[in-house]
């Protein structure tokens, strides 16, 4: 039994179909990369599988149960954490305060707010700093954080390393490699190729709400990657229509 | 190559649309309303004195109605508190009838002034957002209200009459009053007609759409706000003092209570907010509804705000709003609509 | 020494006007309503209480914890039937509809009850007259100390509650940002009840108080809105030390006014709060540069 699979799932914005029947499963202890291009559907396939955007039609099952009909906090209860792009901190409270929040999801595991700020040493100092006074990099620290404190068996992160300096993305990566060594299932969409490729055993590449490319990392070139990502395998994909 | 194969087709269906205002329906009901004014303007000839006296009050409704629709469903603005212009176009008729000015020109000379006593407030008032401003407005009522009740003239809650209409013959006061409304009710929807249409109404409908975005295009939100605020307000005074003229007497609490918003609520919510017909249609349905259950008192009330609180929640667009969408109707032409021949249906 | 007495008079009133408000700044400051039938709910409670001293016999305060459960569920309800769906519709909506609400309830109590006014103080033996002297011909009310002590300690614990709770925190994090506490497992809907529920519950405390303190009618929830919003507006909306302050001021404001004119004790309080919107939102500057404007533009 997979950990999460996907079944012909289908999302919309308005009119605009973002998301057109994509199709996967993971199974747990993978690390799962989604890269494309902007606009190609990584972020509200993600939102779709955390239950923060409506999903039109097809399913998503998690542990074996249909979760589709869930709303976002029962699926998180379940053990299905979105770190979300843009991290979504609540700016007015407190960095201990934003990760005591994830203990609203009532899952039992070993993640506290002493071991987050071991995980991240840089939130130590800023424990009772107010989110909207953070850097981006402690920022996305909490918002990491936040999602561990609900003890999740599969994290998805949403763009981490988005408006960071490279140094801080260094350091957030080391934090995931370090999760991922823990057997954390994860989940993740990454702008930088050579990160994704380096810290996944699974990729997808999405194109225009679809997955053109999928695959375990190493049997995977850079170029397959790269040819997928703007869309020169597309005829390919498509079996030949214009 | 082409990108995409839908592209051509959208080209053509660019070149070939048209871009019009009128419809053949909005045609039809502009060529029967000028006739049915003129015949509503002669109706004192005609009609009895009953039926008279219940089209100037329908008159009054559809002021009130058409004002505070254009205050919220345009503007933006919700204001608990048109009460206070109401009760003080009625006190501005009396005091300037006081003072010597024959009744019916006092009538537009004093909700002319509180419209200037609108526009002079608008600058703290509009500051205020939604609810604050819908209850700040409301307290400014009730402090005109008890200001007002300080004016020896008024005697406090006993109130006084609009003594000088004894002057005229009930007949002839009756058709003045009446023509008075008419003029008020048809001069009012001419004014905020042209407003909307010209460059007023184009920025309303964009700081409707995004407040913020219409203010980076250089959009005057608060200039256009506190024109429509100070129609409004106008709207309002006239009403209050048309109501004086029809009912004579002042009692400042009749005139100044919350019940008078309650009404214009009712009225564009059921009809329609956004929308002159709405409004139109909700004063209409007001009368009748009035007409009928106004005996029941109490359970009149109730039913009046249950049926508020159903279609704020349940129908927010009103029956007007149903009536249109369902059959693609528009009979004043507002807005802009795009015809696409290729398709056979318009939008605005 | 009259006016000194005017003033220690209108700030324990001010107690009262902050316990009224304290439940419209909450909802404000939490879920962004301003709900227009506060006033109306207050005296709704207050009926309840008169219902159950008169009818049942039993200790006004003793009634008192029969209807604050009462009150919670009234406030989840309201949540679930009028203003989750009212928000949806955007901002005008969940005015619109409270103020039907509003409407609705005034009326169904004066079908229930008549237009006779109704008062809780003959329940509660001497304490809605005994008073202690602090000074050379001052006197303090029991009743109003006790009004204010218990805004203070109200006012107090709700801060309590959103600062040190876990369901504090899920309502400062829903009220911040209510699409994303759902991806941290808090269920925002039932967050917002719970927020409702409390709000509804400083309601049924705030009518108690105005059943104790003086007469009420159907009609007696208008009035109450408008004082609540004062105090809340004057003391800086959505600040619950702040409606301490703004309903001190209002109290205080009105207890001149009284002293002035017979009329005065609502215009005191009306000009107050008039004068601190203008200084407020457009500050002394703004003030005066916008009176500058008014008379330049008319000159023209």
């Amino acid at each position: 039994m997979s950990l999460l699979s996907v079944d012909g799932l289908v999302a919309r914005h308005g009119l605009l179909e973002a998301v057109c029947g994509v199709q996967f499963r993971l199974e747990a202890g993978e690390t799962l990369a989604i890269v494309g291009a902007n606009g190609a559907g990584k972020t509200t396939l993600l939102r779709a599988i955390a239950g923060a955007h409506p999903i039109a039609a097809g399913t998503v099952s998690f542990r074996g149960e249909d979760v589709t009909a869930l709303p976002a906090h029962r699926r998180t209860a379940a053990g299905l954490a979105l770190v979300p792009e843009g991290r979504r901190l609540f700016g007015q409270m407190t960095v201990e305060e934003n990760l005591m929040l994830g203990r609203f999801a009532g899952r039992t595991g070993s993640w506290t707010v002493e071991r987050v700020m071991d995980a991240f040493p840089n939130l130590k100092e800023r424990r009772r700093a107010k989110c909207s006074h953070l850097s981006g990099g402690e920022q996305q620290a909490t918002a990491i954080g936040r999602a561990l404190m609900t003890n999740p068996e599969l994290l998805i992160l949403d763009e981490v390393s988005l408006g960071l300096s490279p140094l801080i993305v260094d350091r957030v990566y080391e934090q995931i490699d370090g999760l991922v060594r823990e057997g954390t299932t994860i989940i993740l969409v990454e702008q930088n190729l050579s990160r994704a490729l380096e810290v996944a055993s699974n990729v997808i590449c999405m194109l225009e709400g679809q997955i053109v490319l999928a695959g375990a990392a190493g049997t995977l070139s850079r170029d397959d990657v790269t040819n997928a990502y703007f869309g020169l395998g597309r005829v390919r994909a498509h079996g030949g229509t214009p | 190559m082409t990108p995409t194969g839908a592209s051509p087709i959208a080209v053509s269906a660019l070149d070939a649309r048209s871009i019009t205002r009128w419809t053949l329906a909005s045609r039809i009901a502009v060529a029967v309303a000028l006739p049915l004014v003129v015949a509503i303007a002669f109706g004192p000839a005609y009609l009895s004195a009953n039926v008279i006296d219940k089209l100037t009050t329908l008159f009054i409704y559809i002021l009130l109605a058409v004002t505070w629709n254009a205050l919220a469903g345009y503007g933006g603005l919700i204001s608990i508190g048109q009460q206070g212009f109401f009760g003080l176009g009625a006190y501005a008729t009396v005091r300037l009838a006081d003072a010597g000015l024959t009744p019916y020109p006092a009538l537009f000379v004093g909700a002319g002034l509180i419209a200037l006593f609108a526009y002079l407030i608008s600058f703290p008032m509009l500051r205020l957002r939604n609810g604050e401003l819908g209850i700040g407005l409301w307290v400014l009522a009730e402090l005109m209200h008890l200001i007002v009740n300080l004016d020896s003239l008024v005697q406090g809650e006993t109130g006084t009459s609009l003594i000088a209409l004894n002057a005229f013959s009930i007949e002839a006061r009756r058709a003045y009053t009446y023509w008075a409304a008419l003029g008020a009710v048809a001069g009012l929807i001419i004014l905020l007609f042209i407003l909307l249409r010209g460059p007023v109404g184009t920025a309303i409908q964009a700081i409707r759409d995004n407040e913020e975005a219409a203010a980076s295009v250089g959009v005057r939100v608060k200039s256009t706000r506190r024109l429509i605020f100070v129609v409004a307000s106008l709207g309002a005074a006239l009403a209050g003092a048309l109501w004086l003229a029809s009912a004579t007497t002042f009692q400042p609490k009749a005139y100044f209570g919350v019940q008078w918003t309650a009404y214009m609520i009712f009225m564009v919510l059921v009809g329609g907010l956004g929308t002159f017909e709405g409004a139109i249609v909700g004063a209409v349905i007001f009368f009748l509804i009035e007409a009928w259950f106004g005996a029941f008192g109490v359970w009149y009330l109730i039913g009046l705000g249950t049926t508020a609180l159903v279609f704020a929640l349940f129908v927010p667009k009103g029956l007007w709003g149903l009536i249109s969408s369902k059959f693609d109707l528009q009979l004043l032409p507002l807005g802009y609509r795009v015809a696409l021949p290729s398709l056979g249906r318009s939008n605005r | 020494m009259i006016w000194l007495n005017q003033i220690l008079q209108g700030t324990l009133l001010g107690g009262y006007y902050a316990l009224i408000a304290c439940g419209l700044s909450f909802m404000y400051s939490v879920m962004r309503i301003i709900n227009l039938a506060h006033g109306s709910l207050a005296v709704a409670a207050a009926y309840a209480l008169f219902v159950l001293s008169d009818t049942y016999e039993l200790n006004p305060f003793v009634a008192l914890v029969i209807v604050l459960p009462v009150m919670a569920l009234v406030g989840v309800a309201l949540q679930r039937l009028v203003l989750e769906r009212a928000k949806r519709g955007g901002t005008l909506v969940p005015v619109l509809a409270t103020f039907g609400l509003a409407i609705v309830l005034d009326n169904a109590l004066f079908q229930l009850f008549g237009a006779d006014t109704r008062s809780l103080a003959p329940y509660i033996d001497e304490l809605s007259y005994a008073s202690w002297q602090i000074g050379d011909g001052l006197f303090v009310g029991e009743l109003a100390v006790m009004t204010f002590a218990t805004a203070v300690v109200m006012l107090g614990g709700l801060q309590l509650i959103l600062s040190r709770t876990q369901v504090g925190r899920a309502i400062r994090a829903t009220s911040e940002d209510p699409d994303t506490v759902g991806l941290i497992g808090i269920d925002g809907r039932r967050i917002n009840a719970i927020a409702a529920a409390i709000a509804m519950v400083t309601v049924g405390i705030a009518g108690f108080f105005l059943a104790l303190r003086a007469t009420f009618d159907p009609y007696a929830g208008a009035p109450q809105l408008i004082f609540a919003f004062e105090a809340a507006v004057i003391g800086g909306a959505g600040s619950l030390w702040g409606t301490l302050v703004g309903g001190i001021v209002l109290g205080v404001a009105q207890s001149i006014g009284a002293q002035i004119s017979s009329q005065g004790f609502l215009i005191g309080g009306h000009a107050v709060f008039l004068a601190v919107l203008l200084v407020r939102l457009s500050g002394p500057l703004g003030t005066l540069t916008a009176i500058r404007l008014v008379f330049r533009r008319s000159r023209k």
